[in-house]
């Protein structure tokens, strides 16, 4: 499965162009299950690119375990496995804390993924132009409630239920890479009670 | 145009054979605006019936209203500015003296600043020091110079542990991946110098995986000299001619053709005027247009541009 | 004190009104009969006297009450302020950036007194007498920009200058039109933009950085904007979204003469010294339907203007359901004369 197209939408969308390798420079990377593939299709591009590479997986259960290994086998400096996202934040940031101007991000998996660590990143002090994306996996978006600022993981569907405060809100293109959220507002604000059919959300 | 101050020259200053520092202050003492470090002026000067304006990076204090300085390198092929400063301009002398224009900041974000420079390209990086003194910003900064002799950073730049001198004629050359290498994440590295110096910062920059983002050149010059070519002028049909030590945009300045200018040293986009027809080439030395832009010689930037040809007519 | 301030409030029992003063000095923002975006830059300050142009920032009858919602609003939500770590500078510019031009054009409001970096702030309306040493924000109860801002009526947007773009890396907004600012710190000049329509097609952001990014020291400019809200409600905040949103459908041919207002802002530009920042001021004025009809060249053409608006931008500017009721009432007020040039009330 290759990156997923997103159709074209605000300027504030973030788009996530594919992995490009820069050779043997310096890199962290971060995956998940689904976008580890990406990881080792950037291997098979150019297998230099794991030679000062730490990589952070973030998956758990049998996938992440042959993932794990799958990784540790083009042989990068150092493979960390971790069950989710969230355990990886404390390597994530004392990686970044220690990593050197040169250093290449590399980020493959959901937009949830990409979008946390990218905020962690920037606010480290890493350069936006540093950092490399690539979507894969199922469509499901990281949401604030803009209402009560409750983060809502994985929502796949418009409206949705802030798992918070409990409003339904609507899915906006608009994003915050500060954030790293799309921003969800109250759907029946004007019209209390009148809620539109939840849609799928669509790439 | 930016907003001008009659300043009076209050201080003239050698500070090597070729290099000159120069104080302006209000005539009534009263306080000029402040500026950010890297900020410069354009100085008007009334050459012998020529106007000229030339851009200088301040040196002095950012929050110091009380004056403002410059350090001007005498170019004695050049077109005459740096001449004139050193030639005819001394204490009492009253010139008019654009307000402060910043392109060539600090990025406040920076874990740490990198300062690089090379030769008379020390000038905004004197008053990027104080500030960086004053807001307490971790900072290098890597001095390249010929000689000591023609070291004029030497007598302007503090002593302290930041400040590095290398002076080529004691063997001490500056290399600029050493300096770029091994810099923690979030560090800011800014050069100013002769092409040969930014071109090898940038490259060095390159190689060791920098993001363009956090490498920052100084990016206007003083216009290049050429030969002497022909304009015409779209509305009225006026031919105009461009000498070799002139600009185009002075060339239309001394016609009193109107053109909008700010820093006069193709970076701030202000003179970018379009062009209805071109038999020939435009020689592009701004910093402005893209190379699409550029290919398209559709536009031109009068302050830094000149052309080659038979024919090119200005949107005027 | 020569100034009367209301009592009112903006949120409740919307006790806000305009004095016959206010509503004819009121920055009406349509200059023809019909209106689309454009970048309809002028410079600021400058203007007939007693319009609210005529000094860099305007204090009108309204001051007292909206610091006084400026700061109902901040208890309840404090990320209403924010500055990103390297916006302190740029908060300084604009404390020394208000505090002189408040002093200077309403000094029997406000005083200041310097002594080098020790400075003394008088503000006799919000009876405020503060000492504090510039550049010392320990000395200060808030940030600087903060600490400013709670004295300065309307919005504030602080753009840091970086890559060819403007960040807005800092700000005090209570009074916007539906953005937020919590979500939006942090963001360059087209990201913040990007919700809006149509704009971007036309180039109108393009061209408008390019604006910006060229204002210097010693120039400032200011445009118009504008949009309709129930009830004089400063806080119209996505934040706060589903507490007002039930309003928008409270309006009745019966009262929305005086329940609907236009909502004026009056945005300028200005670059600061030391940080070399943009700080783009928003200040927000609102006058109901049947206020601006008595002036009656701005009762004909707004009735023009909204009757002939491109439903796309009727959407955006959020008065879709009420536009009906809106046109059909201002009709009354519309006899098909031909209207002067200009904003100003003849
Ligand atoms: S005057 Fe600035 S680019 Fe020409």
């Amino acid at each position: 499965m290759p990156n997923t197209q997103f159709s074209p939408s605000i300027d504030s969308r973030p788009v996530y162009p594919g992995l490009t390798p820069h050779g043997a420079s310096p890199a962290i990377m971060v995956a998940d299950a689904e976008g580890a593939a990406a990881l080792r299709e950037l291997a098979a591009r150019d297998a230099s690119v794991m030679d000062r590479a730490q990589v952070v997986l973030a998956a758990g259960g049998a996938a992440g375990l042959a993932e794990a290994r799958a990784l540790q086998a083009l042989q990068p400096k150092g493979v960390s496995h971790e069950p989710d996202l969230a355990a990886a934040l404390p390597l994530l940031r004392r990686l970044l804390a220690e990593a050197r101007m040169g250093t290449r991000l590399y980020l493959a998996g959901s937009e949830g993924l990409i979008g946390q660590v990218s905020a962690l990143a920037l606010d480290a002090g890493l350069p936006a132009d540093a950092i490399e994306s690539e979507h894969r996996g199922p469509i499901a978006r990281r949401m604030q409630c803009v209402h009560c600022k409750g983060i809502t993981e994985g929502v796949t569907t418009d409206p949705f239920t802030c798992s918070h405060c409990g409003l339904t809100l609507f899915v906006r293109d608009h994003f915050s890479r500060r954030l790293g959220v799309f921003q969800g507002v109250c759907v029946d604000a004007e019209t209390p009670g009148i809620i539109p059919e939840p849609q799928e959300i669509r790439p | 145009m930016s907003r001008q101050m009659l300043l009076r020259v209050t201080e003239v200053e050698p500070l090597t054979p070729l290099v000159t520092r120069f104080r302006f202050e209000h005539p009534e003492r009263a306080a000029l605006p402040l500026f950010s470090g890297g900020a410069h002026v354009v100085v008007e000067m009334p050459d012998d019936g020529v106007l000229r304006r030339n851009a200088y990076s301040l040196i002095s204090d950012p929050y110091d209203g009380s004056g403002y300085e410059i350090a001007v390198r005498r170019e004695d092929t050049g077109r005459g500015g740096s001449r004139f400063m050193h030639g005819q301009v001394a204490t009492g002398t009253d010139l008019r003296v654009s307000l402060p224009l910043n392109l060539f900041a600090l990025d406040p974000r920076a874990k740490k600043h990198v300062l690089i420079a090379g030769g008379i390209g020390i000038t905004p990086f004197l008053a990027q020091l104080r500030q960086l003194e004053r807001l307490q910003q971790p900072y290098e900064l890597h001095y390249a110079a010929r000689s000591q002799a023609e070291a004029a950073g030497l007598k302007l730049l503090p002593q302290t542990a930041q400040v590095h001198v290398h002076i080529s004629e004691n063997g001490d050359r500056m290399d600029p991946g050493a300096l770029l290498e091994g810099q923690p994440i979030g560090t800011h590295a800014y050069v100013c110098g002769p092409e040969g110096l930014i071109a090898a910062v940038m490259d060095a920059g390159a190689r060791l995986g920098w993001p363009p983002s956090a490498l920052h050149a100084e990016a206007f010059a003083a216009p290049p000299p050429g030969e002497a070519f022909r304009v015409t002028i779209g509305s009225t049909g006026a031919e105009i001619e461009v000498g070799p030590h002139q600009s185009l945009l002075e060339a239309l300045e001394a016609a009193e053709v109107e053109v909008d200018w700010s820093c006069r040293g193709g970076a701030c986009g202000r003179c970018e005027t379009g062009v209805r027809a071109c038999h020939g080439r435009i020689e592009h030395h701004d910093h402005w247009l893209s190379p699409e832009e550029r290919a398209a010689q559709t536009k031109i930037m009068p302050c830094m541009s000149r052309f080659r040809g038979d024919r090119l007519v200005l949107d005027l | 004190m020569t100034k009367h301030f209301n009592d009112e409030t903006f949120r409740g029992d919307y006790t806000y009104y305009n004095s016959p003063e206010a509503i004819r000095r009121f920055p009406f923002p349509f200059d023809r009969d019909s209106y689309m975006y454009s970048v309809n830059i002028e410079q600021h300050p400058g203007g007939p006297a007693g319009s609210p142009f005529e000094y860099a920032f305007d204090v009108d009858e309204h001051y007292v009450a909206e610091m006084k919602d400026r700061a109902i609003t901040l208890a309840e939500d404090p990320l209403r302020c924010q500055s990103l770590p390297h916006m302190e500078l740029a908060g300084w510019d604009l404390l020394e950036l208000i505090m002189e031009a408040k002093a200077r054009d309403y000094p029997d409001l406000f005083g200041l007194h310097k002594d080098g970096d020790r400075w003394h702030w008088i503000n006799r309306p919000l009876r405020i007498d503060q000492r504090f040493t510039f550049l010392d924000a320990t000395t200060l109860p808030y940030g600087p920009m903060e600490y400013i801002t709670r004295q300065a009526q309307g919005d504030f947007a602080l753009l840091h200058e970086r890559e060819g773009n403007l960040w807005m890396d800092a700000g005090m907004v209570t009074s916007q039109a539906d953005w937020s600012l919590d979500f939006d710190v942090g963001m360059n000049f087209f990201e913040w933009h990007a919700p809006v329509p149509k704009a971007k097609k036309m180039g109108v952001f393009d061209k408008a950085l390019k604006f910006l990014l060229a204002v210097q020291q010693g120039q400032a400019y200011r445009r118009l904007n504008w949009t309709m809200t129930v009830n004089p409600r400063l806080d119209t905040s996505p934040e706060n979204y589903h507490k007002w949103g039930p309003e928008k459908r409270t309006i009745t041919p019966q009262n929305v003469g005086r329940k609907q207002f236009l909502r004026v802002e009056l945005q300028s530009f200005w670059r600061l010294p030391r940080s070399n920042a943009i700080v783009f001021p928003i200040r927000c004025y609102l006058a109901c339907l049947d206020d601006l009809a008595s002036q009656p060249k701005w009762g004909r053409r707004l009735h023009r203007v909204l009757r002939d608006l491109d439903p796309v931008l009727v959407e955006y500017k959020g008065f879709a359901v009420n536009r009906d009721i809106i046109v059909a009432h201002l009709a009354r007020y519309d006899d098909g004369a031909p209207t002067s040039p200009g904003i100003f009330p003849d």
